[in-house]
């Protein structure tokens, strides 16, 4: 088989996108599948994000392989003035498989071409994130029973969110419907309504999180990140422009899931971490059995 | 025989370069790497054009470009013609075609892109849109406008 990587969720077909997500689905009915023993791979965060790492790690222990690496770049070779192009085909000598995490974009890209072994992007800057983007479908198949026809409200910071973007291109498959809840300072960027309109897929704006909260089979909700602002004016405007509460749920359909790639801060509260709509607990849980299959697929072995 | 065809005919064996818009001649002598060639080259710009107004032309001596190289050339002059020149006379008219990738010469808008940070070969794929031409970058995926990239 010849070297395939996961840099972005579109290196994907909607084949493959299904097949991942069937495989995850063995994967959370029994974690104990060490077919990978004997094999090592490199965990390579040039940023840390322990949330990320932790998932990834766990995953490929779940799967007996072995993990080498580091979580931050602060004492490697990277900091003395090393190429990224030395580090990867260095690390590639050693194991079976990358998965990098890099404050740069394009970088897993350029590391996928320079490396003899697969690359798993965890997180590009604020490009790519795919693994996130298959456990958001995992999350959404799992809770609906199918991808296909469903209506996603998507709410927040639309305009700099990665997982927002990556995720409106992986549902694009599945004849959805959007909501784009946002303000008017992060909107949808017209690069995205391009490509559904190309697609033929609908959608609607609004500013109001009410206004089409009951009409909705998900709600994905993402916080404001300060780091992707420039101006500090803005980011003071919009911070806290949303705040989902459990009140606001009394009409909202019965399948309806709330979804967040976590960390929250105050777009959710936290009265409605009870509540059987909340899901973002177990999304998160979800991203194990996802890279579980990443893994096990890209290297042949699922 | 009138004025212009003798501005042309001046060359003896090599390409005319005509109809380049006057404020990207220089960057037409980067992108076809004619800044350290020893050939003889004639510049001119600013010179009166019933179509563009104001144009550009560049002769060079005893120089015949592949297609290829000569097509980077639609990237800032899309309505360029080429001509071939040989014993004084033009063999052959040559029309640009926009190439689908961009190797090596431009460079990412994008601050945060790692071919800004690395030793990296730049790569992009065209893309035309509203008659406009801008460069998606193969690495982070970001679009630069074409006059910011060159
Ligand atoms: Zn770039």
């Amino acid at each position: 088989m010849s070297k395939k990587s996961l840099i972005s969720i579109r290196d994907f077909t909607k084949e493959e996108i299904l097949h991942v997500l069937e495989t995850a689905k063995e994967f959370e009915k029994n974690k104990e599948q060490k077919f990978l023993e004997g094999k090592v791979i490199a965990s390579l965060f040039f940023e840390p994000s322990t949330r990320t790492r932790l998932s990834f790690e766990t995953a490929i222990n779940r799967l007996g392989a072995k993990v080498i690496g580091f979580s931050d770049a602060t004492n490697t070779s990277q900091s003395k003035g090393e190429t990224l192009k030395d580090t990867i085909i260095m690390v590639s000598n050693y194991v079976d498989m990358i998965v990098m995490r890099h404050p740069l974009e394009g970088s897993s890209r350029y590391a996928s071409e320079v490396a003899t072994v697969p690359v798993v992007n965890a997180g590009d800057g604020a490009n790519q994130h795919p693994s996130q983007t298959l456990l958001d479908l995992y999350s959404i198949l799992q809770t609906q029973g199918t991808l296909e026809g469903l209506t996603i409200n998507m709410v927040g910071d639309l305009k700099y969110g990665r997982t927002t973007h990556s995720l409106l291109q992986a549902m694009s498959h599945f004849n959805p419907k959007f909501i784009f809840t946002a303000p008017e300072e992060l909107k949808m960027p017209q690069e995205y309504k391009d490509f559904l309109d190309s697609k033929g897929i609908e959608y609607i704006e609004t500013t109001s999180l009410d206004e089409h909260l009951n009409d909705c089979d998900i709600l994905y909700m993402t916080r404001v990140q300060q780091e992707r602002f420039t101006d500090p004016m803005e980011y003071e405007r919009v911070k806290d422009v949303y705040r989902l509460e459990a009140s606001m749920l009394s009409g909202v359909r019965e399948n309806m899931k709330i979804l967040h790639p976590l960390p929250r801060v105050t777009e959710i509260d936290q009265d409605v971490d009870d509540n059987p709509h909340a899901y973002y607990f177990k999304q998160a849980e979800n991203g194990l059995y996802v890279r579980m299959a990443i893994i096990s697929y890209l290297l042949g072995y699922r | 025989m009138t004025r212009k065809e003798l501005v042309v005919s001046a060359l003896e064996n090599g390409t005319v370069l005509d109809h380049i818009p006057a404020e990207n001649v220089y960057k037409a002598l980067d992108l076809l790497d004619l800044k350290g060639i020893g050939n003889q080259i004639t510049i001119g710009i600013n010179l009166n054009s019933k179509a563009q107004g104001r144009k550009g032309i560049i002769k060079v001596e005893d120089k015949f470009f592949e297609d290829e190289e000569l097509n980077k050339l639609a990237l800032i002059a899309p309505q360029a013609t080429v001509n071939i020149i040989r014993d004084f006379k033009v063999v052959e008219k040559k029309k640009l075609s926009m190439p689908k990738e961009v190797i090596g010469i431009a460079k990412c808008r994008n601050p945060k892109c790692v071919t800004n940070h690395q030793p990296i070969q730049t790569r992009f794929a065209t893309v035309e849109k509203d008659n406009r031409i801008s460069l998606l970058c193969h690495f982070c995926e970001k679009s630069t406008e074409i006059k910011h990239a060159l």
